[in-house]
C-alpha cells in the first residue's frame, strides 16, 4: 500500500489511490482537512497552475515547488522539468512542458 | 587537509579585512533557508511519529526538530524521514523476506526475519544516520532539492546481522566488486528509476556494515525502514537502504540512475578518505563518508543572556567514523576559542555530546560558534565548499546572542 493510500484510509474511512487521486484529493479535501487540503492549496493561482498540479502531483506533492523558491532562474526550472521527463519518466505531453516552465518561472522563480 | 587549509585561509582573510578584529565570512553569517522553504514547512506528525518538520508530503520528507538533539540518541518517534519514491508498502514482518543473490553469489538464499535474527550473530552499534543533503537548504547559492535545515539526521543504537556474514553463507565469489541493495519502495510510475544503491565490496565486508532489524531497542519504525534496513556506519544515509528486500553481489558496477548520476560530488573537492573507485568518473565520485561536523543544540538566534550569569552551550559532534578529537567553542564571535568538555564516548560512529560554560562579562551583541575536529585532523570549514547538490555542508554555525 502506498503512503497516499495509507493516508487516505486514515482519513475518516475514505479510500482512494493514486493516480486517480488528483480528482479524489479535491473531493476529499473538505472532509479530511489536514494533509490533503494543504497539499491542494499549495500552489499560487495563475495561468498554467492546473497543468502543473495535474502533471507534477502524479508522482510527488506540489509542496516541492514552493520549497524550492524563489531562487531558480528559468534555466534551472527548465532543467528540473526536463529531468522529470527524461530521467524520471514523467508522462507529460510535449505541449504542456513550456506551460509548466513558464508558470514555475513566473510564480516560483527569479529572473 | 583541504578542509584545514580552507579554515586557515578563512581565518587569515578575516584578520586581514578587519585589521585584527575577526569578521565572520558570509557563509558563517548564514544564508538561511530559501523563503519558500521556510513558508511551506510545518510541524506535522506522520502515523507513529511525533511532530517533525514537514518538508514534503509525498514522498514523505520530514526533518527532526532541533530540540530532539538534546538527547545524544535520537528517539525513534522523532527520527527524520526521507523517501525518494512514493509507493511505500506497509510490510507485514511475517511475509517479508530478504533475497540474497546476484552474479557474484554461489548459493542464492532467502531469509525470513526470524532467520536473519537467529541465524547470524547479532551486532549492536551506535551510528549517525545523516542524509547526504542535510543542510542543503543553507547552501549559498541555493541549489534544487529537498531544502533541509539541520535536522535530516539522527543517532541511534542499531542491532542487526553483519552483511558479511550473510554474504559468506550465500557463497560470495571473488569476482564481486559491489553489493547492491533494493528496498520494497517503488516508483509511482514504472519509468521512474527504482531506488537501488550499491557499496564497494570492501565496505560491505566491514565488521560494522549491518542488516539492522532494531533501532534503539525496538523494531524499526515503518518510516525508517521496517522490518530491516542497511546500516553503513560513517557513510551518508543514501546507502542505508530501508525496507531492504534484495541484496545482490555484483561482478560489475551498478549502473542505475541513483548511483551513476545522483548522490555525486566533484572529485578532489572534499577531504574524504574513503573512495568508491568502481563508481568514479572523470569529474565526479559518489558521496561516501560524512565530513566532520557539529551542531549547537540549545541556543537560538537572538537569545538574550544576563551579564555575569553562567551560560551553558551544548551540542553534538560527529564525523565519518574516525572519531572526534576536539570541539572548540567561541563565545566572542570567533575572536577566541576554548575546548568544550566532551561527553560519554558511545563509539566512533556516534554523536559525541559536548558542552561549554561561559559567563558573559560585557553587554551587547556577540555570537557563539562551535567547530569540531576529528582524529584525522580535519575541521569544519568557515566557508561553504559549494557543490551542485548541496552535500557535505559542515560550515561552522554562528548563533548571534544578546548580553543584557
Amino acid at each position: 500500500m502506498s503512503f497516499n493510500e495509507y493516508r487516505s484510509r486514515s482519513c475518516e474511512g475514505h479510500t482512494t489511490s493514486w493516480p486517480g487521486a488528483a480528482i479524489a484529493t479535491v473531493l476529499l479535501a473538505g472532509a479530511c482537512g489536514g494533509a490533503l487540503a494543504a497539499e491542494q492549496d499549495a500552489l499560487k493561482e495563475g495561468p498554467g497552475r492546473d497543468v502543473v498540479q495535474v502533471n507534477c502531483s502524479r508522482c510527488h506533492s506540489t509542496d516541492y515547488i514552493p520549497m524550492n523558491s524563489p531562487f531558480m532562474k528559468r534555466a534551472a526550472w527548465e532543467a528540473t522539468v526536463n529531468k522529470m521527463v527524461k530521467v524520471m519518466g514523467a508522462p507529460i505531453r510535449p505541449e504542456d512542458i513550456p506551460i509548466i516552465i513558464e508558470y514555475l518561472t513566473k510564480y516560483y522563480g527569479v529572473e | 587537509m583541504q578542509q584545514r587549509r580552507a579554515f586557515v585561509q578563512a581565518i587569515g582573510a578575516g584578520w586581514a579585512l578587519a585589521g585584527g578584529a575577526w569578521i565572520a565570512p558570509r557563509a558563517v553569517r548564514g544564508a538561511g533557508l530559501p523563503q519558500g522553504a521556510t513558508d511551506s514547512a510545518a510541524l506535522d506528525a506522520l502515523p507513529g511519529k511525533l511532530a517533525l518538520i514537514r518538508r514534503s508530503y509525498r514522498p514523505p520528507n520530514y526533518e527532526t526538530p532541533l530540540e530532539a538533539f538534546d538527547s545524544v540518541l535520537t528517539a525513534n518517534d522523532r527520527f527524520f524521514v526521507r523517501w525518494h519514491l512514493d509507493n511505500i508498502p506497509r510490510i507485514d514482518a511475517r511475509e517479508w523476506s530478504l533475497a540474497v543473490g546476484g552474479d557474484a553469489i554461489d548459493r542464492p538464499l532467502h531469509l525470513t526475519l526470524d532467520q536473519l535474527k537467529q541465524g547470524y550473530k547479532p551486532v549492536e552499534l551506535v551510528a549517525v544516520c545523516q542524509c547526504s543533503g542535510n543542510r542543503r537548504g543553507l547552501s549559498d547559492p541555493h541549489v534544487p532539492g529537498v531544502q533541509w535545515g539541520y535536522g535530516a539526521m539522527g543517532n541511534a543504537r542499531w542491532k542487526g546481522a553483519r552483511l558479511k556474514d550473510v554474504l559468506a553463507l550465500a557463497g560470495l565469489k571473488a569476482s564481486a566488486v559491489e553489493i547492491a541493495f533494493d528496498g520494497a519502495d517503488e516508483p509511482v510510475i514504472d519509468r521512474t528509476p527504482d531506488f537501488v544503491k550499491s557499496i564497494p565490496i570492501w565496505k560491505a565486508q566491514g565488521d560494522d556494515t549491518l542488516i539492522a532489524y532494531e533501532m534503539n531497542g525496538e523494531p524499526l519504525p515503518h518510516w525508517n525502514g521496517f522490518p530491516a534496513r542497511i546500516i553503513v556506519p560513517g557513510w551518508t544515509a543514501t546507502y542505508w537502504v530501508k525496507q531492504v528486500i534484495a541484496i545482490n553481489a555484483l561482478a560489475a558496477p551498478e549502473r542505475g540512475f541513483w548511483m551513476s548520476t545522483a548522490y555525486r560530488i566533484p572529485k578532489h573537492k572534499f577531504p574524504v578518505i574513503d573512495r568508491f573507485v568502481s563508481q568514479e568518473s572523470e569529474q565526479t565520485t559518489p558521496i561516501t563518508e560524512m565530513v566532520v561536523n557539529s551542531l549547537i543544540t540549545n541556543l537560538t538566534a537572538g537569545q538574550r543572556f544576563q551579564k555575569g550569569s553562567a551560560v551553558v552551550v551544548k551540542g553534538v559532534a560527529w564525523d565519518g567514523g574516525y572519531g572526534i578529537r576536539a570541539v572548540d567553542v567561541s563565545t566572542d564571535d570567533g575572536r577566541s576559542w576554548r575546548a568544550a568538555a566532551l561527553g560519554a564516548d558511545l563509539g566512533r560512529y556516534s554523536f559525541l555530546s559536548w558542552q561549554h560554560v561561559f559567563t558573559p562579562a560585557e553587554t551587547g551583541s556577540t555570537a557563539v560558534l562551535a567547530r569540531a575536529s576529528n582524529r584525522q585532523g580535519a575541521t569544519q570549514t568557515f566557508e561553504l565548499i559549494f557543490n551542485p547538490a548541496g552535500y557535505h555542508n559542515n560550515v561552522v554555525q554562528r548563533i548571534p546572542i544578546q548580553v543584557v
